[in-house]
């Protein structure tokens, strides 16, 4: 296995007023590449926060994050941005899709940054739309497609610029146990089919057994334990 | 950029949840460029119609520099140089037709609040009336030469006291009768009183000097042979231009005055409109928090979160200043305006809503929606991307 992430020393703190709130206090972390890595941990334990950091959306207080020798948190926030738009996808728990924008044109944000051509970017969403299992619907807007279906729409356009990883905020937080279960199932093949690396936060332990390695998050420190 | 087109789409598309607020800012700023334009039109239609009541084959003299007849002065020599002048027509005795005028301002009472008001009184020659466009004696007959009597324009029968056909009359220290009235159709002039140049100018002292001489010109080429004369004589200093020239220089001063004082009435309302954009905007990049850090963690930069905003804000002013152009010229294009002033009593004018005051309009407009913009767009370029986990 090599190792996508690095996170070494890290610390995380939030003043707010005079009072400082520390999140994490020198944490180290590798994710391998191909990792299905589920948190779990207690609200406001930082798991969030860590999902900010990884995907270079927030900034570590000190230490470093990694990713294939890249100093995420050095860069500055044009090339931060960049390094965004090629290496990560977000996978938000409210979809956080474009209501004014159809399917097709949610998925096709991420590849308005690249220099691809109309028709090239046509047939990268809906591929991306295919795998995810939504292509009939490319044309509804998101208030016309069911929790489910949005989220599908969400990882459709986590994965059209084809990231190396994605990281999952509560993915099924918001969907009901079958519904949940069949994104579960996407972001499993995803993993497994096209080797994606995948990072999911959550408060559901059916969710966590989808992944391949289970962490728990407490005050700051991390308690691992390997699926069998 | 395709990227800040899309971020420009996003914003555009946005608009109509925010309709309420967005239909009123488009309003605001449509009354402010319509008040604009309006008070333009009124401006503009002023001096079109004072420009076209000059004709251009009367010449007026004033002494140089003078502008104003009551400013001006001229010697009777000099009126006579002008007779044999170059360029002026002649009648059958081969004698130039000009008519060396005098003008005093009297004291008339008007009808309707019982005050007194300002009433130009010109004594003129023989020729003068009938160099007046459209004059015509709608009753009685004309002053007769070294009387004390008067012929009065229709406006001033209508507008004050005691100016009725075969009335005595007290003006100043002079008592008159007058023996006819008169109308030029609406111009200026019906709101004049004439007499016998010879008789004002005894009544009033000033010997044998003049204001102004109008003279008929031969032909389109007249004024310059005329202006070429007075140039050579070293006897006259005159300022030498067309009845319509003259007339346009008058009104220009008044019909500026009439344009501007828009000016900072939209001005106020301009900062109204302003502050309506300015909210409204802020809204949008409220309501969108969570959209646009979507987009910056996605890879957008700030500049496109920037320029959307930007976009929205001048859109919808571009909007308000497009129908506030519409409004004005729907309901003042062509508009009747009855035009106040003290000798431009009788004067209606149609307003006209020029191209140039609508490019004024519309540049007012997208001010304020550049500038209503500036602050929520650069709120919107430094969105905090943690508002991607904000729950709406
Ligand atoms: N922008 C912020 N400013 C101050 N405190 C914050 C901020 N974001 C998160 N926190 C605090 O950091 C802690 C961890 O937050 P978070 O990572 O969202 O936890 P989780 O996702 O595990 O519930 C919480 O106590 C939260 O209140
Ligand atoms: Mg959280």
């Amino acid at each position: 296995m090599t190792a996508l992430y690095t996170l070494t020393d890290l610390s995380k703190r939030y003043t707010r007023g005079k009072e400082s709130i520390t999140i994490f206090e020198q944490l180290d972390m590798t994710i391998d590449q191909g990792d299905f890595i589920s948190i779990m941990g207690p609200s406001g334990s930082g798991k969030t926060t860590l999902l900010n950091l990884l995907g270079g959306i927030d900034r570590p207080s000190s230490g470093a994050v990694d990713c294939e020798g890249t100093r995420v948190d050095k860069l500055s926030e044009g090339k931060l941005a960049k390094w965004r738009s090629q290496h990560v996808g977000f996978i938000f728990q409210f979809y956080n899709l474009m209501p004014t924008l159809s399917a097709a044109q949610n998925v096709e944000l991420p590849l308005l940054l690249t220099n691809l051509s109309g028709k090239e970017r046509k047939r990268r969403v809906e591929t991306a739309l295919d795998i995810v299992g939504i292509l009939d619907r490319k044309g509804h807007r998101p208030a016309q497609l069911s929790g489910g279906q949005q989220q599908r729409v969400g990882i459709a356009r986590a994965i059209v610029a084809d990231p190396k990883v994605l990281l999952c905020d509560e993915p099924t937080g918001d969907l009901d146990r079958n519904t949940a279960d069949e994104v579960l199932e996407t972001l499993q093949l995803l993993n497994r089919e096209l080797n994606k690396t995948i990072v999911m936060v959550t408060h559901d332990p059916a969710a966590a057994g989808y992944a391949s390695k289970e962490l728990h998050l407490d005050k700051g420190r991390f308690v691992a334990k390997e699926n069998t | 950029m395709r990227q800040t087109l899309a971020v420009i789409s996003l914003n555009l598309r946005s608009i109509p949840r925010r309709l309420g607020m967005s239909t009123a800012t488009v309003g605001a700023v449509a009354l402010v460029v319509a008040v604009l334009l309006g008070f333009q039109a009124i401006g503009n239609g002023f001096r079109a119609t004072a420009e076209r009541s000059g004709a251009e084959d009367i010449a007026i003299m004033l002494r140089e520099g003078s502008q104003a007849e009551l400013n001006s002065g001229l010697s009777r020599d000099q009126a006579r140089l002008i007779e044999v002048a170059d360029g002026v027509a002649r009648d059958e005795t081969d004698s130039g037709i000009i008519s060396a005028e005098l003008y005093v301002i009297v004291d008339g009472v008007l009808r309707g609040a019982q005050t007194e008001a300002n009433l130009g009184l010109r004594g003129m020659e023989a020729n003068g009336p009938a160099m007046r466009q459209g004059f015509s004696l709608v009753e009685g007959r004309m002053f007769s030469p070294g009387a004390a009597e008067l012929i009065v324009g229709e406006g001033v029968r209508r507008e004050f006291l005691g100016f009725e056909l075969g009335q005595e009359i007290r003006l100043g220290t002079n008592d008159w009768t007058v023996v006819g009235i008169f109308s030029t159709g609406g111009t200026v002039f019906d709101s004049e009183v004439w007499s016998d140049l010879g008789v004002l100018q005894n009544l009033y002292q000033r010997g044998s000097s003049v204001q102004s001489v109008r003279a008929r010109l031969t032909s389109p080429d007249g004024l310059e042979r005329l202006q070429a004369y007075v140039e050579n004589e070293p006897r006259l200093n005159l300022d030498v231009q067309t009845e319509a020239e003259f007339f346009a220089g008058q009104s220009s001063g008044t019909a500026g005055v009439i344009s501007s004082l828009g000016w900072p009435l939209s001005i106020v309302m301009a900062i109204g409109a302003l502050a309506g954009a300015w909210n409204t905007l802020y809204s949008s990049v409220d309501a969108r928090a969570r959209e646009i850090a979507t987009l910056r963690a996605i890879g957008f930069s700030g500049l496109s979160a920037f320029t959307g905003t930007m976009a929205e804000a001048v859109m919808l002013s571009a909007i308000g200043g497009a129908a506030g152009t519409a409004i004005a010229v729907l309901f003042f294009n062509g508009l009747s305006f009855q035009g106040l002033g003290d000798s431009f009593t009788q004067v209606v004018f149609d307003l006209s809503v020029t191209w140039d005051s609508i490019e004024t309009g519309i540049a007012l407009a997208i001010m304020v929606g550049v500038l209503g913009g500036l602050f929520p767009a650069i709120r919107a370029a430094r969105m905090p991307i943690l508002a991607v986990h904000r729950s709406s």
